[in-house]
């Protein structure tokens, strides 16, 4: 079959409503910037889950970040992201704006030189994240060990997606399959996924990122209605069995914990912490919970968790742009909001 | 050597560093005359511009920010339709900028303004507390040859964009990131294909260059200031393999991404073949592609290879900051 086939097929396609949820804010960014549901038929709908690491993150999170970058001698360092998220009262750029020393960065290793360079400066790695991230905080925690630099310290906010997913699937009863996030699965292998698929009776397709690899996966969802499976699709990246590697050294440094999702609330088992042993390394990461919001009408809660679409909030393309974002989904560039918004997906 | 304060003192200090590297790369006839300000001749209605360069790092592979300071502010007088002639540069340098490096770039300034037929003509120098950065803006003044507006653009012209995308934007997260690759800065004035077209009688309807922001917020301000609607067809843009995987590895977007040498024009459509040959035929030019066409309606729509279509907006967040 090729892919005008299966763009045919899924045209054409016309049984009862499917709703497939992408729970990787790259397979957000990608189905918005291929047009993917112009190229479906109306009976298929496509729903962004909680899939954006920024957007899933508590306003107490950033509030707390806030506070360590009003102590002097703190620098906060950061992916840029993270610096335009709204707090509950501000974000860090508006801490920037007060005189805290934030910094951007691309890789939390280039922390490592900065740190060198400015012994007397005390740095937190803003750390959040998905099972992807994890293995590369492990490594900074590895490096500044091995190079004894002390004056790092991570607040962490890393998370795990198969419990999440399993909260959601409790609570979004709309869901007929998943595109299983590609990068996530890549650490934690397709089996990971396996107990929700027979649990929740419903398919798991592993997809690329690829306008073609996306639609072939939600031609393998509709082909797998009512079976509780999971289909890895992009084979070249993800295993069956977890990536060892990256977890050893997770393992070292790292324990699950409860962690708390804006729209979700806490989940056991979904998030990961520094491990006692080596908690010079955190930044007092524990107990982050709480979420209010920036603006009360904001939706970024129902949105991750698929029950809304971006366009049902009241505040999208009105009060709430990339210009001025009242909440995360609206920052992030994998953030539903973010990519509905910027190429007008309907 | 280092720069101190002192060379920004407008005593000796400052005279030295103006004769060992401004004057001694520089060096012109109305320059020489080291007067308050440069009186040049004009039979011809002038365009001015002007921009300043803020890039981090100073040298970046294809480039350095003293070429770019050149082309950027070249370039913008060509979209115009200008010749461009004379150029001002005011540098304000941190302390503990490197000597050396202010000579390099003082040097490559110097060539870079040679190759585009232009001369610098006045020049500032100011020496700042900090850690060692340097920043330069140029104005340019060119001859309007033509007098090409954005809003000129009609319906069913098409548009040529002017080579391959990505590459200055590329190759500064490179440096950033230190990641090693044969990527490099497009950087480059953009006169000889602007004076091919217009020699040979293209009826160029607007022209802009893609800088920060990237193709596609150009062209979502070329079809806002003429009311039309531009149609690109994704698989026309032209880009190197190499940009193409480095945007796949690291989640960026060919159409927002910064360039500094390529431009798109819009041309009647009968003419756009000829045109294409002949940016084609010039320096910079070879990866020159027709990319769409206009349309009635509104906003950019981009048809996808599978042949879906998207609306594209402008660039919004920060983009990739201090890239020029």
């Amino acid at each position: 079959m090729n892919i005008n086939e299966v763009c045919t097929f899924l045209k054409k396609y016309n049984g009862r409503d499917l709703y497939f949820m992408e729970i990787c804010g790259t397979h957000t960014a990608s189905v918005c910037e291929n047009g993917i549901d112009n190229l479906i038929s109306e009976k298929i709908h496509l729903v962004s889950g909680p899939g954006c690491p920024v957007c899933v993150t508590v306003s107490e999170y950033i509030d707390r970040l806030v506070e360590l970058s009003e102590i002097e001698n703190n620098v906060i360092v950061s992916f840029g992201d993270m610096l335009r998220v709204p707090g509950s009262k501000y974000s860090l750029n508006d801490a920037r704006a007060k005189g805290a020393d934030i910094r951007m960065v691309y890789s939390p290793l280039e922390l490592i030189e900065i740190a060198k360079k400015e012994p007397n400066k005390s740095f937190v790695f803003a750390a959040v994240g998905f099972e992807t991230t994890a293995p590369v905080y492990a490594e900074l925690i590895d490096t500044a060990l091995e190079q004894s630099i002390k004056n790092i310290r991570l607040l962490t906010s890393i998370k795990t997606m198969p419990a999440a997913v399993d909260k959601l699937c409790t609570m979004n009863k709309k869901i007929s399959g998943f595109l299983a996030p590609g990068h996530v699965c890549a650490i934690t292998g397709s089996n990971a996924f396996i107990p929700l698929a027979e649990k929740y009776n419903m398919p798991f397709v592993v997809s690329g990122f690829t306008a073609e690899e996306i639609l072939c996966s939600i031609y393998a969802l509709v082909k797998l209605q009512g079976k509780g499976v999971v289909k890895n699709l992009y084979k070249r990246v993800v295993k069956e069995e977890r990536n060892e590697k990256a977890y050893s050294l997770t393992e070292k440094y790292f324990e699950p914990c409860t962690a708390s999702w804006r729209g979700f609330g806490e989940i056991e088992g979904s998030g990961t912490a520094i491990k006692k042993e080596y908690e010079l390394f955190d930044a007092q990461s524990k107990g982050i919970a709480k979420d209010s919001k920036a603006n009360n009408l904001c939706r970024c809660s129902d949105i991750v968790l698929g029950m809304a679409s971006p366009k049902e909030c009241p505040l999208f393309n009105k009060v709430c742009s990339p210009e001025n974002p009242q909440g995360a989904c609206m920052v992030s560039t994998e953030g539903s909001c973010f990519n509905y918004f910027v190429n007008n997906r309907g | 050597m280092k720069i101190t304060l002192a060379h920004g003192s407008g005593g000796k200090s400052t005279s030295e560093l103006i004769k060992n590297v401004f004057a001694k790369h520089f060096s012109n006839e109305i320059l020489n005359m080291m007067e308050d300000s440069a009186v040049v001749d004009s039979s011809k209605k002038i365009a001015v511009t002007t921009d300043s360069f803020v890039v981090t790092p100073l040298f970046y592979r294809g480039g350095n920010i003293g070429r770019l300071s050149i082309c950027g502010t070249v370039n913008d007088l060509l979209m115009r339709g200008a010749v461009p002639k004379y150029i001002t540069s005011a540098f304000i340098i941190e302390e503990g900028a490197d000597f050396d490096e202010l000579e390099r770039i003082a040097e490559s300034m110097a060539e870079t303004a040679e190759e585009a037929g232009v001369i610098v003509v006045a020049g500032d120098t100011k020496v700042i507390e900090g850690n060692g950065g340097i920043y330069i803006n140029t104005t340019g003044i060119g001859f309007v040859e033509h007098d090409i507006k954005s809003s000129n653009t009609k319906c069913s012209d098409s548009i040529i964009l002017s080579g391959n995308l990505g590459d200055h934007h590329a190759v500064i997260m490179s440096e950033r990131m230190n990641i090693e690759n044969e990527i490099e800065s497009d950087n480059a004035p953009l006169c000889e294909m602007v004076f091919e077209l217009m020699k040979n009688n293209i009826e160029i309807h607007a022209m802009r260059d893609v800088t920060r922001g990237g193709l596609a917020t150009v062209l979502c301000e070329l079809a806002e200031s003429c009311s039309l609607q531009f149609e690109i067809e994704e698989d026309k843009i032209p880009s190197s393999e190499s940009v193409r995987a480095f945007c796949k590895i690291l989640g960026l977007n060919l159409l927002y991404m910064g360039n500094e040498g390529k431009m798109v024009l819009t041309v009647p459509s009968a003419q756009a073949e000829k045109a294409v040959e002949i940016i084609r035929r010039c320096r910079y030019g070879e990866n020159a592609e027709i990319i769409g066409s206009v349309k009635e309606g509104s906003g950019v729509v981009s048809v996808t290879k599978l042949g879906a279509k998207r609306t594209l907006s402008v660039l919004y967040g920060e983009g990739l900051p201090r890239i020029c």
